[in-house]
């Protein structure tokens, strides 16, 4: 088996004339690969995502409006109705409860969520000892799987044995059906979310006090300022731009709520309760289009809720600009 | 997915370490001491955050017949096992079931998005190409249009491909998204120096391979937040789910809302069912917290 393979590198010499043409061909083709590689390849790279975002974002969203237009109880089929389901919409009751529902489990949501998150990433500011123990301890509720969070508040929310009543029971209160009325149900879910994402906005909220410079604090401190008058006077006005996202985030986030009143009604109707006295609007949406499959009303809700979103955006974006606290 | 992202308007980084707590008492010492008030607030605010969590342990571990009990009971009991047990025999809510497609699913949209994403950023950091401005506009557009409200027309699209009901149908959808590529773009333009990708052109590497050989390295920390927060996020996707899957084929939220439905008496069951829903994602955060607080931290970050 004496016998080598490889190919001889020294040619013989016809072929060894010819050589520098082939090599010119072939490095002509590389560098036309080359090229195409360094013009093409950036596209190519972006281009997952634009394709992903058009077909399973984007034209969804559009075809929701489309959708909207027609009066489909099954999938594609159906008559072209124009404005009616949104006509029908604005006379709904249920549909202006669901709006109620959403907007009061905002504010009673958000608000406490805040300024919690306020004072706890002030505290978090200090010096401490074992700070990652602090932080990871505020923000464990945010790892926890979200439909069990649920459940779990509901059976410490149940009317009979639940633990809240017991606790109630304590200091003498009567036990609360939490389920039964708008406030109390309100405050129920409330509490889930805040449970669940305070930390979170702690964290954001303790960033941005570490950028702000120390020395504006001892000033302040010199000059007598208490903590308290530091923390109104100094920090809340740093990191405004950050309050302001943070608020943005939670508009989009609490007008969309759907998981936690879902789970704390457990039946799975998408009503929420027996008189909607928690039914959110994208609860109102998914009732309409997947339980009862009206999806041209469903539609409808939908497109509603997506404007409603963009107006608080943009009532928070201009709000921002004036306050010209971005960069 | 659950929720839109953002940019957070301030990029505040955390200043160098403070300093430790210096013996004597100096102004800045005693400005910046915590007081025994300030670790009581934060100790309790932990018992909160941590208490659901431990009653889901309690609970599982009982019997149903003591939940109801008053006192409450504080302490495990002895059943685990056996609800454990109970649980997966639950035909309803196939658990078992719930809990591999959600782990199959999470997995996959966490590797496709860092993959994707990491590639597009890496384009958008780093490439020169026409138009590049604009498109990364286009990118943090995205960003802003909860896309969620989409969801009829998407699910008649499922119904269109033979997907619905299928695992593809939550997978497919959010193989890569704005937030990650925009992430991975702000992390790659400070992380990868241009020199080194001068120097493997000048070697003669192709784009891809500079990608794969030189950029997804020096990526990595970014990377595994993202992927993190991903895996977490799909994880926890409900109403999707339930609109698309059905009770036979369902992740493990929709899994937990059948149980929630059928079975709201046995709360042992029930919790045995979120006991085990979150330990995946507890034992993410115990591993990888310090990595998740940095990525929250330092970044648009929202699950």
């Amino acid at each position: 088996m004496g016998v080598d393979l490889r190919p001889t590198r020294q040619r013989p010499r016809p072929a060894a004339t010819t050589r520098p043409a082939g090599a010119t061909e072939r490095a002509r083709w590389r560098s036309r690969i080359d090229r195409l590689d360094v013009k093409a390849s950036p596209y190519l790279y972006i281009a997952p995502f634009y394709l992903v975002f058009a077909v399973f974002g984007l034209f969804p969203l559009g075809y929701t409006l489309w959708v909207s237009l027609h009066d489909w109880e099954l999938i594609g089929k159906g008559p072209f109705i124009g404005l009616a389901n949104y006509a029908q919409l604005l006379g709904d009751p249920y549909f202006w409860n669901s709006i109620l529902n959403t907007i009061g489990i905002f504010v009673v949501a958000t608000v406490p969520q805040l300024v919690l998150a306020l004072m706890l990433a002030n505290a978090l500011n200090r010096w401490l000892r074992l700070p990652t123990f602090f932080r990871m301890g505020v923000l464990l509720p945010m790892v926890t799987s979200v439909a069990a969070v649920a459940i779990v508040f509901g059976q410490l929310y149940a009317r009979d044995f639940g633990m809240i009543n017991w606790l109630l029971g304590l200091v003498g209160a009567e036990n609360v059906d939490w389920r039964g009325s708008k406030w109390a149900s309100w405050i129920a879910i409330s509490t889930m979310v805040d449970w669940r994402w305070t930390g979170y906005n702690t964290l954001i909220y303790l960033a941005a006090m570490q950028a702000i410079p120390r020395d504006l604090y001892e000033a302040a401190a010199i000059d007598g300022a208490s903590r308290r008058r530091q923390l109104w006077q100094i920090t809340v006005p740093m990191i405004r731009p950050t309050i302001i996202f943070t608020v943005i985030i939670s508009t989009i986030g609490g007008l969309q709520l759907f998981t936690e009143p879902v789970l704390f009604e457990r039946s799975g109707h998408m009503a929420g309760g027996t008189l909607r006295q928690f039914q959110t609007v994208t609860m109102f949406m998914f009732e309409n289009a997947f339980r009862d499959h009206d999806y041209g009303y469903g539609a409808a809700i939908a497109w509603m809720i997506f404007c409603l979103i963009l107006i608080a955006s943009l009532v928070n974006f201009l709000i921002i600009r004036r306050l010209g606290g971005t960069k | 997915m659950s929720a839109i992202t953002g940019v957070r308007p301030t990029a505040a980084r955390a200043p160098s370490e403070r300093p430790r707590r210096r013996s004597g008492g100096g102004a800045a010492t005693r400005l910046w001491r915590a007081s025994p008030l300030t670790y009581i607030t934060l100790v309790l605010t932990i018992a909160l955050s941590a208490f659901p969590i431990y009653w889901m342990f309690v609970v599982a571990t009982r019997t149903n017949a003591v939940v109801g009990d008053v006192p409450p009971p504080l302490l495990p009991g002895g059943n685990l096992g056996e609800n454990v047990g109970r649980l997966l025999a639950a035909r309803d809510a196939n658990f078992a079931k719930g809990l591999l497609n959600s782990a199959i699913a999470a997995s996959a949209v966490a590797l496709s998005t860092v993959f994707f994403a990491s590639l597009a950023g890496f384009a958008f950091a780093k490439l020169r190409f026409r138009g590049r401005n604009a498109l990364l506009l286009v990118v943090l557009a995205t960003m802003m249009v909860p896309v969620q409200m989409g969801i009829i027309p998407l699910y008649m699209i499922m119904v269109r491909l033979g997907w619905a009901g299928e695992l593809q149908a939550v997978i497919v959808p959010f193989l890569v998204t704005g937030f990650g590529v925009f992430m991975m773009r702000q992390y790659a333009s400070q992380a990868v120096p241009d020199e080194l990708i001068e120097a493997a052109r000048v070697d003669g590497c192709s784009t891809f391979r500079i990608y794969w050989n030189v950029v997804l390295p020096a990526l990595r920390p970014a990377a595994a937040v993202l992927g993190l927060f991903t895996f977490m996020q799909t994880w926890n996707e409900f109403m999707w789910p339930l609109a698309v899957l059905n009770p036979d084929n369902p992740t493990v939220q929709y899994s937990l809302s059948q149980l929630a439905s059928a079975y709201f008496n046995d709360y042992t069951l029930m919790f045995a069912g979120t006991l085990l829903s979150t330990i995946p994602l507890l034992i993410v955060f115990f591993v990888f917290g310090r990595q998740i607080i940095g990525g929250i931290m330092e970044g648009a970050l929202k699950a």
